[in-house]
């Protein structure tokens, strides 16, 4: 038992015959036999991949499929595939849909700035983090500035629509800086404002965890040759820290484009209204209120499947670049 | 060497070690005030909910309320506490993170020991078809006509069965569990387990703060979420307590909406909110610090290994 060499021989009768007979089988067989011979030995561990299984074809690829129905008509009722195939109908009619253009211009806004600050903030937090010596306020500080990413998105929305009320905080300031109150909830001009630096508040204190470990994992014998070499201090965490850090950073980065069609979607649901319509609809928020709430399923669906396309190319391009430029990708 | 302080300072510690530089001091004094604002930033919210919960109306709508409760009463807290459509309803986020934590918890599982088999047959088949959900999704329309015409909704199987598998938490299970100790397996086969058994007896024992953390992942995700109970439950006694309060936000805004002269019901409603926000928080807030220090290592593990 302590050896594990004398495995082999107490095992079932395929798990015996794997060592001695697998090497004649490959020159001689056809390949199915193997996979017959891998499912009579593995067919326990198979097993266990079933529910699983089932769990992505239907709940993940058969949605897929059943995006279908953005070139078919759909009717409340009828077949869920659609009732008869109608083409490029309904993307020609988003395609030519200026709320539509309305929609995806301000989606690319919002994940634009989403990007530019929800990025960069948590590594510079990571940095400032990393220079605190003493280890029990270093602790304090990631504790506190993680718990917002624990927070429900309905929480997170009543806070913002407290703070920016006419009697919250905010509004406090503003009046005793001797302005008047702003309705900022309820102005388009705001909204992206808000929305950045709600979203900031809430993951930039998460988004540090990775880059923290990363950085625990820096040579120290890096920084050594670094002060050997005369670097001061800001020198070696340009040479030696943001090196160090660079493959999480694109690592993040590649998966931070993935997700910036996806803008959050439910947090713009909980904020916006008719009023900040101008600014804050985003393709999601427009496909929600085509489809669900007035019940243009195949027109909603085509424009989230146009989404749900540019997001996949963003990804695969975002991960190619990185591979060839860095030589970092996901996969 | 050059000539060190006679406090030896932490050996590990390699950068640090150098004499700070005057620069550096004062960087250390700047670098103390960012973290203390970042710090402060970050804790306000939750400190002014508490304030205006536990405050008397008129100071609300005076906008007199920041960190402290002023006309402190729990009078709002004894309202919205007896209102049976709260309690259903916090019944129910309870009820529905259990039922779906357990569920998710399982086919992860079983799906991360099937992948973390490196000498299966079909492994990376396995492992692409989760890894591309990640990349590509269904929409939020075929998602819902699924939902719908598989008859769930109304039901809990509408919450609990399409959100149940996360892939970011199966490939950090999947990392886990291929760091274990091959020969461990192999003992348990020896000794005639057979797969269910080694994985029920040998690895889960030895996952136990790995099961735990993802465990706490999936149940605050499923306490937090909203958006699937929305679109999918028609009736108010089943509504999770997030949409409660999401339901609350609404009406406010319509309310503010509306005209500014109906005033003293929008900022009732604003006190109701944050009292029913605080109460909704509060289970977060009281495990959080025990729970914390697991996702950190959680995520870091799924980082490091992959």
């Amino acid at each position: 038992m302590s050896t594990p060499r004398v495995a082999e021989p107490p095992t079932d009768a395929p798990g015996a015959g794997r060592a001695a007979a697998r090497p004649v089988a490959r020159r001689t067989r056809p390949p199915s036999r193997s996979w017959r011979r891998s499912l009579r030995r593995d067919w326990q561990l198979y097993s266990l991949a079933i529910l699983p299984l089932l769990f992505f074809l239907i709940f993940r690829y058969l949605p897929m499929i059943g995006n279908v129905i953005a070139f078919r008509r759909f009717e409340p009722g009828g077949n869920v595939f659609g009732e008869y195939w109608v083409g490029l109908r309904y993307v020609r009619l988003f395609l030519s849909d200026p709320t539509f253009w309305h929609v995806f211009t301000n989606t690319l806004v919002l994940g634009a700035l989403t990007l530019l600050f929800c990025f960069p903030l948590p590594i510079m937090l990571a940095l400032l983090l990393n220079e605190v010596r003493t280890r029990a306020l270093k602790q304090f500080v990631q504790s506190v500035s993680y718990l917002p990413h624990f927070l429900s998105i309905v929480i997170v929305a009543a806070m913002v629509m407290q703070l920016l009320s006419v009697d919250g905080t905010v509004n406090q300031l503003v009046r005793s800086v001797g302005g008047d109150p702003v309705q900022f909830i309820q102005q388009s001009e705001w909204f992206r404002t808000i929305y950045v630096s709600s979203e900031v508040w809430q993951t930039v204190g998460w988004g540090t965890i990775l880059y923290l470990a990363a950085l625990t994992h820096i040579d120290d014998g890096l920084y050594e040759a670094a002060r050997i070499d005369g670097a001061n201090r800001w020198r070696q965490t340009w040479h030696v820290t943001l090196p160090g850090i660079r493959p999480t950073m694109m690592t993040l980065l590649i998966l931070n484009i993935g997700t910036f069609m996806a803008v959050g979607f439910e947090k713009i649901l909980l904020i916006y209204n008719p009023l900040t319509y101008p600014t804050a609809d985003v393709i999601a928020t427009y496909l929600y209120r085509v489809g669900i709430v007035s019940g243009n399923l195949s027109y909603a669906a085509a424009i989230g499947l146009f989404e749900a396309v540019i997001g996949l190319t963003l990804v695969l391009s975002a991960n190619a670049i990185s591979r060839r430029t860095v030589g970092t990708s996901l996969w | 060497m050059t000539i060190d302080k006679s406090r030896t300072p932490r050996p590990t510690l390699g950068p640090r070690r150098h004499r700070p530089t005057r620069g550096y001091r004062i960087f250390q004094v700047v670098n103390a005030l960012i973290l203390t604002g970042v710090v402060v930033v970050t804790l306000y919210p939750f400190v002014n909910i508490v304030a205006r919960s536990l405050s008397e109306n008129a100071y609300i709508i005076a906008g007199q309320v920041n960190l402290v409760p002023r006309g402190f009463n729990l009078d709002t807290y004894q309202l919205v506490m007896s209102d049976p459509l709260f309690w259903t309803n916090y019944r129910n986020t309870v009820v529905y993170t259990v039922v779906s934590t357990i569920i998710a918890m399982v086919l992860t599982v079983c799906y991360a020991y099937v992948l973390s088999k490196q000498h299966l047959r079909g492994r990376t088949a396995l492992v692409g078809i989760a890894v591309f959900t990640m990349f590509f999704t269904g929409g939020l329309i075929p998602n819902y006509i699924l939902v719908t015409s598989l008859g769930l909704r109304n039901t809990i199987w509408a919450v609990a069965l399409p959100n149940a598998i996360s892939v970011f938490n199966l490939l950090v299970m999947k990392a886990f569990f291929e760091g274990l100790p091959v020969e461990l397996e192999e003992a348990a086969a020896v000794d005639g387990l057979n797969t269910y058994g080694t994985l029920l007896r040998i690895v889960l024992p030895l996952s136990k703060a790995m099961v735990a953390t993802m465990l706490l992942f999936y149940a605050v995700s499923f306490w937090n979420s909203w958006f699937t109970a929305f679109l999918y439950m028609d009736r108010l006694e089943l509504f999770p307590v997030t949409v409660y309060l999401r339901n609350l936000i609404a009406g406010a805004t319509d309310a503010t909406s509306v005209g500014s002269n109906a005033g003293d019901v929008v900022q009732s409603a604003a006190t109701i909110q944050s009292v029913t926000i605080v109460l909704t928080v509060l289970p977060i807030l009281i495990v959080y610090p025990f729970i914390q220090r697991y996702f950190v290592s959680g995520v870091t593990l799924g980082a490091v290994k992959g």
